[in-house]
């Protein structure tokens, strides 16, 4: 106990000490996070100051190994960081596909050589990754891919098409599933591979969305290369590594339900006033309200539960399966009670008036948490056939 | 370790649920309710909870009970729930040793929680008057006599009344019907002068009472704690009973779930089984993620009570309204799912809905409960 007091005060100075004064304010929007890469967009330079400053110590990724970049921090220790960091508001240094998805699946399949070459850059936010999954004709379906990988030697040659890529303009290289064969079922003939994004083979066009940003791409293949050094696992095994990957994607997705902003019942009040006891005068959109914030202290304390379970060796419960479908559902219900309460000024798209439209973009965006990383419908039939045991047709 | 049981109480539910299904079961229930008996539960079964120490498993050892708890009780009560057993657990246990440890003096405290973890002694609470639960709306009328009071009044919806000795009858000693103050408790027994009782089965087939009360004289040792100062203790003991009963709601919505579940595995339509409609399959599915949610939202009131929290009156009204709701979803759902053999009174699944509304109903609904919790939440 003694010593983690010890560390949690080292933590305290030094955040005090090296956190800038900038990132001690909340993010402004989904496209305000650091993500880092050979070349990243920098909209703020205190960002990337603080970002190397917490990769020196190993902290944008505190429960990493050493070895791989990480802090090598216990689960306590972590901890410890985190409710320092909640203290004075500090942002999370560095947010990324590499940290959330590709980092644990490399822990569980890669070999030294390759968790040694590519998890210390995605620690250090020099180099940013992409997740190359989504085919035009391969989306819930995802095993139905037809991206080909073929055999060349040292490397394979790729040729085919993603679709709805996050980041691909922006990002340096690609975690990627390809059919390096056909012969057998479409779960068979998988494979995970790993190549740069910047050749001549790689060519990506950026779709822009609902919200007026345009985060995802269409990601072309045109005798690309990867090494195969670069192939995680066997060859025609990525199918399991794949879906290791989305649950980690889903864990990441699932969080947004339990983002916290200004109360909502606050806002409706200064929006619609109070009756005599205390009430918001629309009892209709009082009661949704109460709904909404109920099912999300439900939620949080269900993934605090199974936190918990987690810790004592109960394995994930079964809880587990359900984050990604309620969570993105919540954020949904949340960004629908946002625009009700906001009015007016909820709609604006942009201008200062309207903080450039961050609650209206907020909202659209949303609307993508239930379809990006396998849909609710997807989530359902997963829970209704692994864990309810329910037959297929 | 907050929202997870350790070994102790792993141990307890087991234990617990081992029993139930032997001694207290659905068919115990139905045979309850087809032999129109007077009493609520088998006497004989709850003298071996009370030998298991159920009775005092809340209670603190220095009164006699285990001190397990509230996690503890809850453990039992959601096991009741899976089972459809029939006990005094809320009436008594939850309810009356509550309202005892909260409003009782000292020496009344030593004396009938003592008795009450023993089992000796069976109190049930008198609050309710009108058709819907309004604790404070109270115009039954206690005045005072030389030595004593006198009562004159009404409740229903009294649990177990027939086999308790006792009623802790909710009175005003004075100001108007909706204050607060002015609420004395007094203990009552129920065979006094001027008392009437009436046994009235509710949907759930179990034994509820009205109760008329009609210039009752008690003496002024009848007062449980202080006059006109009821409210606090009143309003601490109906959060803790409402935890309660979801505690029982939430075994019983994953009772009635699961055999749902089961049913989807085995009936055959259209050449397939029912289980692989996805009409189905996603209700399915997401009532199995609100029961997840009623889970942590139980063991964490459960915890809140054991810790003493601040925060206990808006989790009680979090739990009862999220509770509610959920079970009225998985049993009407429950029967939906089973089509017309889940309308049979032979086919055990319609006891689940009509124990769930009565739940629900008791010490405030999903409406109540709702518009608590957000008043609560400043809004
Ligand atoms: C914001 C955003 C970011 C994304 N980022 C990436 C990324 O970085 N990399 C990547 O690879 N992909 C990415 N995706 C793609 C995402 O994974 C797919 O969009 C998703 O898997 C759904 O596939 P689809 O779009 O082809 O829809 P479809 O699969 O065609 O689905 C259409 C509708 O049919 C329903 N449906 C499909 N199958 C079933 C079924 N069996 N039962 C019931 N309903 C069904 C779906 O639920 C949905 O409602 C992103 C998507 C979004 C929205």
């Amino acid at each position: 106990m003694a010593e983690l007091e010890v560390f949690r005060h080292d933590v305290r100075s030094w955040l005090s000490e090296n956190c800038p004064k900038s990132m001690r304010e909340p993010v402004k929007g989904f496209e305000d996070f650091y993500s880092g890469g050979r070349d990243p967009e920098i909209v703020n330079p205190d960002q990337k100051v603080w970002c190397d400053r917490m990769a020196k110590r190993g902290w944008t990724v505190p429960h990493w190994p050493e070895k791989y970049g990480g802090g090598g921090l216990s689960s306590e220790e972590v901890n410890v960081l985190q409710q320092e960091m909640h203290a004075i508001g500090a942002r999370r240094p560095l947010d990324s596909f590499g940290i959330s998805m590709l980092g644990p699946a490399m822990l569980e399949f890669a070999t030294e050589e390759q968790k040694l070459e590519h998890l210390p850059p995605i620690c250090r936010g020099e180099i940013r990754w992409c997740q190359g999954y989504s085919e035009p004709n391969a989306g819930s379906d995802l095993a139905s891919l037809q991206t080909k990988a073929e055999d060349n030697g040292d490397h394979f040659l790729i040729n085919g098409q993603k679709i709805w890529t996050s980041y691909a303009d922006q990002c340096d290289w690609i975690f990627c599933l390809v059919r390096t064969d056909s012969s057998g079922t479409k779960h068979e003939g998988i494979s995970f591979v790993l190549f740069d994004m910047h050749q001549p083979g790689v060519t990506v066009r950026p779709i822009k969305l609902i919200s007026g940003s345009s985060p995802f791409c269409e990601t072309y293949f045109d005798n690309a290369r990867a090494e195969k050094r670069n192939l995680v696992g066997e060859t025609g095994k990525g199918w399991t590594i794949a879906k290791y990957l989305l649950t980690y994607e889903r864990a990441m997705i699932s969080g947004f339900g339990t983002v916290q902003g200004k109360s909502l019942g606050d806002s409706a009040i200064s929006a619609f006033g109070k009756d005599h006891s205390g009430r918001i005068s629309n009892g209709i959109l009082r009661q949704t309200i109460a709904q909404y914030q109920l099912d999300a202290m439900a939620f949080s304390a269900t993934m605090s539960r199974v936190g918990e379970e987690v810790t004592a060796g109960q394995g994930l419960g079964a809880a587990s399966s359900i984050f990604k479908y309620y969570g993105t559902e919540l954020n949904k219900r949340r960004n629908e009670l946002n625009l009700a309460v906001g009015g007016e000024s909820a709609l604006g798209w942009e201008g200062q008036a309207y903080n450039e439209g961050i609650v209206a973009r907020d909202w659209l965006r949303s609307k993508g948490n239930s379809i990006e990383g396998g849909t609710s419908e997807v989530q359902l039939n997963i829970v209704a056939k692994r864990v309810l045991g329910l037959p297929s047709e | 370790m907050t929202l997870v049981l350790n070994e102790e109480q792993v141990m307890l539910r087991d234990a617990a649920s081992g029993f139930l299904s032997e001694k207290a079961t659905l068919s115990h229930l139905r045979a309850m309710r087809d032999s129109d008996g007077d009493l609520p539960y088998s006497t004989d079964v709850w003298l071996e909870m009370v030998e298991m120490g159920w009775a005092g498993i809340a209670i603190d050892e220095v009164h006699g009970g285990l001190g397990y708890g509230f996690k503890g009780l809850g453990i039992l009560l959601e096991q009741t729930g899976r089972h459809l057993s029939a006990s005094p657990l809320h009436s008594a246990i939850s309810i009356s040793a509550t309202l005892i440890d909260k409003l009782g003096s000292e020496a009344q405290k030593a004396e009938m929680l003592n008795k009450i973890s023993g089992g000796s002694f069976l109190a049930t609470l008198g609050l309710q008057e009108s058709e819907v639960h309004k604790p404070a709306s109270i115009c039954t009328k206690a005045e005072k006599t030389p030595g004593g009071f006198c009562l004159t009044g009404s409740k229903v919806m009294v649990m177990d009344l027939h086999a308790c000795t006792q009623i802790i009858v909710i009175a005003r000693t004075s100001g108007n019907s909706e204050d607060c103050s002015g609420l004395t408790a007094f203990m009552v027994s129920n065979e006094a002068d001027g008392i009437s009782t009436e046994r009235t089965p509710m949907v759930d087939s179990r034994n509820y009472g009205r109760i008329k009360l009609l210039n009752v004289e008690v003496q002024d040792s009848a007062v449980l704690g202080e006059v006109d100062t009821a409210w606090d203790g009143l309003s601490a003991t109906l959060d803790i009973a409402n935890i309660g009963l979801a505690a029982e709601l939430l075994g019983l919505s994953e009772e009635a779930f699961q055999r749902t579940v089961k049913y989807l595995q085995e009936r055959k339509q259209f050449g397939n089984f029912i289980g692989s409609f996805q009409g189905l399959q996603h209700r399915a599915a997401e009532i199995f993620a609100e029961l997840e949610l009623c889970r942590s939202l139980v063991l964490k009131a459960l915890h809140a009570i054991d810790q003493g929290s601040d925060e206990l009156p808006l989790l009680a009204s979090a739990t009862k309204a999220k509770l509610c709701e959920v079970a009225q979803r998985a049993t009407n759902e429950a029967i939906q799912m089973h089509g017309g053999i889940g309308m049979t009174d032979d086919y055990e699944i319609g006891f689940f809905i009509k124990r769930a509304r009565v739940l629900q109903h008791i010490f405030g609904d999903y409406n109540y409960h709702l518009d608590r919790y957000a008043l609560l939440s400043g809004f």
